[in-house]
């Protein structure tokens, strides 16, 4: 055992040098650990998921395990790892069902959390990534929403619920924990390159659907600051919660403008009615996402930048990266996306005959 | 790869980098992108921070000015050319201590409110953006922000959803003019016999915001909207039935018709600003004394209604002055 405490003088006291990351088949989890394997002072990065990653790894070691991650004490006790991100939060109900979502977000969390406070935990470290859902969105809300700013009104939807379930596990785990830092980090609407969600799809139909009469004002932030900024907190094991998205507001009609769209819109009476159809020709848009359409939200991204953090960009020029790369992928098509080999990455870390892995410039 | 930089074109594509200014982050205290200093070090191993390039900073890719309130300054400019002949033809709208409205600075503007589809809001933002050329917000119940098309005009033309947070974050951080009705509904929904008679001012909520951001609240006595659209009755059980703050039968429908929805008489508007009121307490206190911010709130009430009875003892005629 390596007993590293929290508060050690040593020349980097505290950081990450043997990281368990949840969710490595996400974009999220998959992103960061390539972020990690860059530096030399992180030891070992495992990573858990139900699906195979989807970005190419070096020398991260992938799990498989189940949703609720029923194996997971044993993992951390056998890996001594110091730090935990927690990336496998679904905030998108299009993927799985309401059943399937509880599974992940709520006892996969509360399982992960059980494991790291077991009396002979390692872990010092805890990042996770949490949503701006959690703010709700109704016509009663501020334009900004700050961190300990409340919800208007109490969650009713399966996902708002289920992160605000996760958020009681963090926060309980703080508490129990104090010798344990924990960043909370609640990422705005992303955009970008890679990820998929109701939003990105929305905006890559030939016309954005929107709601009439209704141009709510919108908040993006980029796949690269996403990734930055989970790095960001880990490194400099920023304590408690913090909200993540680009500067500015932009109406939704100006969003589909900076994409070269026009606004296809519907009715704001009785949607239900014309989503329902649209959602067989694969376009679904749930009803969290119908409530921004109406409402849109707003969070401050202060706490974050008075910590120290830089933004690479803005909210139009998240949209504008997004939509640049889009025009490009629809030429170019999936050609160079990454397949996970087991065999193939099995060899590269553990056969005796491979020297350097390193991939040469 | 996490701080991958734009491609090279990015920095060509576009010539005009239109600062903004509804979108700058104003705060103090907080960090400009040339503060590389802050950042620890541990970060930077880690993922480099973007590279600026400090000659052609990356292209503001706004497309619009609709500001983080909604409002925009281009849709302003556009409906002040139309409502001005209403302004200054219809209600003739005349403005007495105007000079005591702040040029610059944060200030809570407050007033009484009246007429079913209240005239005043529109007369004192158009007023003080004609006459003192700076932006007037004006905070509104959020059932506004509900309703399809009105809502999102009303959003462009610089309404927002009264919360205090919105309040706070304009008056103490953007130094901008705020206008409310401490009334609020209450207000728009008397009846004619009730005119010029002010009804509670909320629980004194605008005060504490004043008070908070530090910036003084600023008086403003309306005479006029009352008869411009005078409520005879109201229907509860309709405005009930149809989700609305309150529904009332108006003179205007009745001498009108479906045109009296929306159209006003010709009441004359006279509108006085009366002393600034300023609090002597420090600001971003998390409480304030309750009884100070009721006697303030309860003040500045009176003072209204005080100027309203005097400036009705010397109205001749309703429609001229």
């Amino acid at each position: 055992m390596d007993p590293r405490p929290a508060d050690s003088t040593a020349d980097s006291p505290g950081r990450p040098r043997r990281v368990l990351v949840t969710g490595l088949g996400t974009f999220w989890g998959g992103r960061v650990a390539q972020a990690l394997e860059a530096d030399p002072e992180v030891e070992v990065i495992v990573g858990l998921d139900t699906t195979e990653p989807t970005v190419e790894l070096e020398r991260t070691e992938y799990v498989r395990v189940d949703a609720n991650y029923s194996i997971l004490s044993r993992i951390v006790k056998a890996t001594q790892v110091d730090t935990v991100i927690h990336t496998f939060l679904v905030v998108d109900p299009t993927l799985m069902s309401k059943r399937a979502m509880h599974e992940v977000n709520v006892i996969g969390t509360m399982n992960l959390f059980a494991a790291a406070s077991s009396a002979d935990s390692t872990v010092r470290n805890v990042m996770v990534k949490s949503s701006t859902v959690v703010y709700g969105c109704a016509p009663e809300d501020p334009v900004w929403f700050t961190e300990d700013t409340p919800r208007s009104r109490p969650a009713r939807r399966p996902v708002e619920r289920s992160v605000e379930a996760v958020e009681g596990y963090v926060r309980d785990f703080a508490t129990d924990n104090p010798h344990v830092n924990v960043s909370l980090l609640r990422f705005s609407n992303v955009i970008g390159d890679e990820i998929q969600t109701p939003l990105t799809r929305a905006l890559r139909l030939p016309a954005v659907p929107s709601l009439f009469g209704f141009d709510p004002r919108f908040q993006f932030v980029h796949e690269d600051d996403v990734v930055r900024a989970m790095i960001f907190a880990l490194a400099n094991r920023l304590p408690g919660v913090y909200n993540v998205a680009g500067d500015g507001l932009l109406p939704w009609s100006e969003v589909a403008a900076i994409c070269g769209k026009r606004t296809a819109p519907l009715p704001p009476i009785g949607t239900g009615l014309f989503t329902t159809p649209l959602r067989f020709a694969g376009i679904d848009l749930p009803e969290e996402y119908l409530n921004l359409l109406r409402y849109g939200r707003g969070v401050d991204n202060q706490r974050l930048k008075d910590a120290g953090f830089e933004y690479a960009f803005t909210s139009a020029q998240a949209v504008r990266a997004f939509v640049e790369h889009s025009r490009l992928h629809d030429i170019l098509g999936d050609a160079e996306s990454y397949r996970y080999e087991r065999d193939v990455e099995q060899f590269f870390r553990h056969s005796p005959a491979v020297v350097d892995n390193r991939p040469r410039d | 790869m996490a701080s991958d930089p734009r491609p090279a074109s990015a920095k060509t594509r576009h010539s005009e980098p239109a600062p903004d200014p509804g979108t700058e982050e104003t705060r103090p205290g907080g960090h400009g992108a040339g503060d590389a200093e802050v950042v620890p070090t541990a970060s930077s191993a880690l993922v480099p921070l973007p590279k600026e390039d400090p000659d052609s900073p990356r292209p503001d890719e706004r497309r619009g000015d609709v500001d983080e309130w909604g409002r925009s300054e281009h849709m302003r400019e556009i409906i002040r050319r139309i409502y001005d002949p209403i302004y200054s033809k219809w209600f003739r709208a005349d403005w007495h201590g105007l000079e005591k409205i702040p040029t610059d600075g944060g200030a809570l503007l407050v007033a009484n409110h009246a007429g079913a589809i209240p005239a005043d809001a529109p007369v004192i933002m158009h007023g003080i953006e004609k006459e003192l050329e700076r932006p007037v917000y004006g905070l509104a119940d959020n059932f506004f922000k509900s309703v399809p098309v009105v809502g999102t005009l009303w959003s462009r033309l610089g309404g927002l959803p009264a919360h205090p947070d919105n309040a706070y974050r304009l008056l103490k951080h953007q130094n901008q003019l705020v206008l409310v009705f401490p009334e609020g509904t209450k207000g728009t929904a008397k009846t004619f016999g009730e005119r010029y008679q002010l009804r509670r001012f909320g629980r004194g909520g605008f005060v504490e915001i004043a008070m908070r951001a530090g910036v003084p609240v600023v008086p403003i006595a309306v005479v006029g909207s009352e008869e411009a659209m005078p409520t005879i009755a109201q229907l509860p059980s309709v405005a009930k039935a149809f989700g609305v703050p309150y529904l009332p039968v108006t003179a205007n429908m009745l001498a009108l018709g479906p045109l009296g929805v929306a159209g006003y008489f010709p009441a004359k508007f006279t509108l006085k600003v009366l002393d600034p009121v300023h609090f002597d307490v420090p600001p971003d206190q998390k409480r304030y004394s309750r009884s100070k911010v009721m006697d303030e709130s309860e003040a500045i009430r009176e003072n209204i209604q005080t100027a309203l009875y005097e400036m009705l003892r010397n109205r001749e005629s309703v429609w001229f002055g």
